[in-house]
């Protein structure tokens, strides 16, 4: 039985939560994994919860949507928090930018990793990297990607002319994973 | 080619610049914007024309007018805007002008919402155009079957000199999935421009399209044309449909578009319990496909749309005994889970596996 990875990210607009799907969704299918991303639109995204769907599976893709079930979440603001955190299943993750969501998981079903990623970037000098920390964490705990699909994807996202963007990258995905790290249980 | 990854309504305009469409003339409207974007930007760098009309209504004449001329043309709405294309469609029927027609569904009426929905079942395969008419209509439920559909669609729409209709739905717009352009499409017997398009023909035998045939036998003998020859050829060589887990199955869920995909899901998880439940898809809503609902082993036909319950008749007209037919469907811009869909075909079987 294959493997089905369920991932929300969420977010203000502005954090790089779609990107940090399309991210992962471009380097599943590099891994050969059956893949789909799917952006809230319209309405819900008012509010402050900017957010994705995406499916990174052994086997194809059935429905690319789904309320509850989520095997990994990512919550980058406060709203996000309270929307995701109840309809990740029992035995997923949750990653949480603790830069600025205060609050604590009161579930003890699920992995929780709070990890600083806006004090984080602030360290690599680019404010823009959190969402590339916050991934360098995720796919350390997680496994969903490998972290070299992840680079390779980066150009198919944001186009070669970005190359030059490999490296402090490729620094701020280490730095994510490393810090997750020390939070693995 | 290798794969890409892109969003569904990006794909679509892709696609429809590989098949050879250098026309295209739209309006904006959520949640299929990305199509005249992309348009905007990439039409002109392939050599054609792209024109933001100032409504539905002129857009959907411009296309009458370039699908009149030979040129491979297309236009995109969501369904407040197809409604507005409506008179004209008509019209391209009846001058037997070959067009795609992009129709990203969403919640209505009216107004409605911006969310995906599949509420426009009956507006693509019976149409709100006055006269007796039929229009393919194709109904893709992924970002590859969406590129597959429009490259087919002007290969249908040549060949059979009439409007064709993509319909999918604000889902299928805005999601991303893995895709190959470059699949082969099925070529067919395309009528030469300077049988009849406008500027193709000579001095001696000048193309015109027309709409008014004011003498009744003629309009009536138009008619029956397009019915006799035009329509039942289509019936004959068009109609597309998957079966998914069908081989033994008892129950048969129907769906078409986002929806088949998440019973898809239901599928899998009732097949876990032990329920013999397999998967109609139409491909094609008109021509509707008959074959797989002749299938006598089947107990009960579970319909799920978006919408509530559009394509009931078809099934039904399909099977021949309403009896057999039941309908579980959302609307309204919501997205109904494989678990609820799962639920209410567990109640329909009774329990018994």
């Amino acid at each position: 039985m294959g493997k089905t990875h369920k991932i929300s990210c969420a977010g203000f607009g502005g954090q790089g939560v779609m990107s940090m799907g399309q991210l992962l969704t471009y380097a599943g299918m590099i891994d050969g994994k059956e893949v789909s991303w799917v952006p809230a639109y319209g309405p819900e995204m008012r509010g402050g919860t900017a957010n994705c769907s995406v499916i990174v599976s052994d086997t194809p893709v059935g429905s690319p949507i789904f309320e509850t079930g989520i095997t990994t979440a990512v919550v980058m603001n406060l709203p996000s928090f309270h929307k995701f955190v109840p309809k990740v299943a029992s035995g997923g993750s949750i990653f949480v930018n603790s830069s600025i969501v205060n609050e604590k998981v009161d579930r003890d079903d699920v992995n929780v990793y709070y990890i600083p990623v806006n004090d984080l970037a602030n360290e690599l000098g680019n404010a823009k990297l959190i969402n590339i920390i916050m991934l360098g964490a995720v796919i350390e705990i997680d496994k969903i990607v490998e972290s070299e699909s992840i680079l390779k994807a980066f150009l198919k996202v944001f186009g070669d002319n970005k190359a030059k963007l490999i490296p402090i990258n490729r620094e701020a995905l280490a730095k994510g994973a490393e810090v997750a790290k020390t939070l693995k249980k | 080619m290798a794969k890409i990854i892109m969003k569904g309504n990006e794909a679509v305009a892709k696609a429809a610049i590989i098949a050879g469409c250098r026309y295209f003339f739209g309006y904006p409207i959520t949640p299929q914007n990305e199509v005249p974007e992309y348009l905007s930007r990439e039409l002109f760098a392939a050599g054609g024309t792209f024109v933001q009309a100032e409504s539905e209504v002129a857009a959907i004449n411009m296309v009458y007018g370039a699908g009149g001329s030979g040129a491979r043309v297309m236009t995109s709405s969501s369904s407040p805007g197809i409604a507005l294309k409506q008179e004209g469609i008509g019209y391209c029927v009846a001058g037997e002008v070959p067009c795609v027609i992009v129709s990203m569904m969403r919640g209505g009426p009216g107004l409605g919402t911006i969310q995906p929905s599949q509420s426009d079942y009956n507006q693509a395969t019976r149409g709100g155009a006055n006269g007796d008419y039929h229009i393919p209509v194709l109904a893709p439920g992924s970002v590859q079957e969406a590129v597959d559909d429009v490259k087919e669609a002007f290969e249908i729409a040549d060949c059979y000199r009439t409007p064709v209709i993509v319909v999918a739905d604000g889902l299928i717009g805005q999601m991303m999935e893995p895709v190959e352009l470059e699949n082969p499409v099925k070529t067919r017997d395309i009528s030469p421009k300077e049988a009849w398009a406008l500027g193709y023909g000579t001095r001696e035998k000048q193309n015109s399209i027309e709409n008014l045939v004011i003498d009744s036998p003629a309009c009536e003998a138009k008619n029956i044309r397009f019915f006799k020859e035009k329509y039942s050829e289509i019936e004959e060589n068009e109609v597309k449909y998957e079966e998914y887990m069908m081989d033994d199955a008892e129950y048969a869920f129907v769906a078409y578009g986002t929806t088949s995909r998440i019973v898809k899901n239901s599928v899998n998880e009732l097949r876990e319990k032990g329920y013999k439940i397999g998967l109609i898809k139409p491909r094609t809503l008109w021509p509707f496909p008959q074959v797989p609902f002749k299938n006598k082993n089947i107990k009960k036909f579970v319909v799920v749309e978006m919408s509530m319950g559009q394509m009931v008749i078809d099934v039904e007209l399909a099977v021949g005994d309403r009896d057999k037919v039941t309908f579980y469907g959302r609307c309204g811009g919501i997205i109904p889970t494989p678990e609820e869909c799962a639920d209410y075909a567990e109640k329909v079987m009774g329990g018994a596996k």
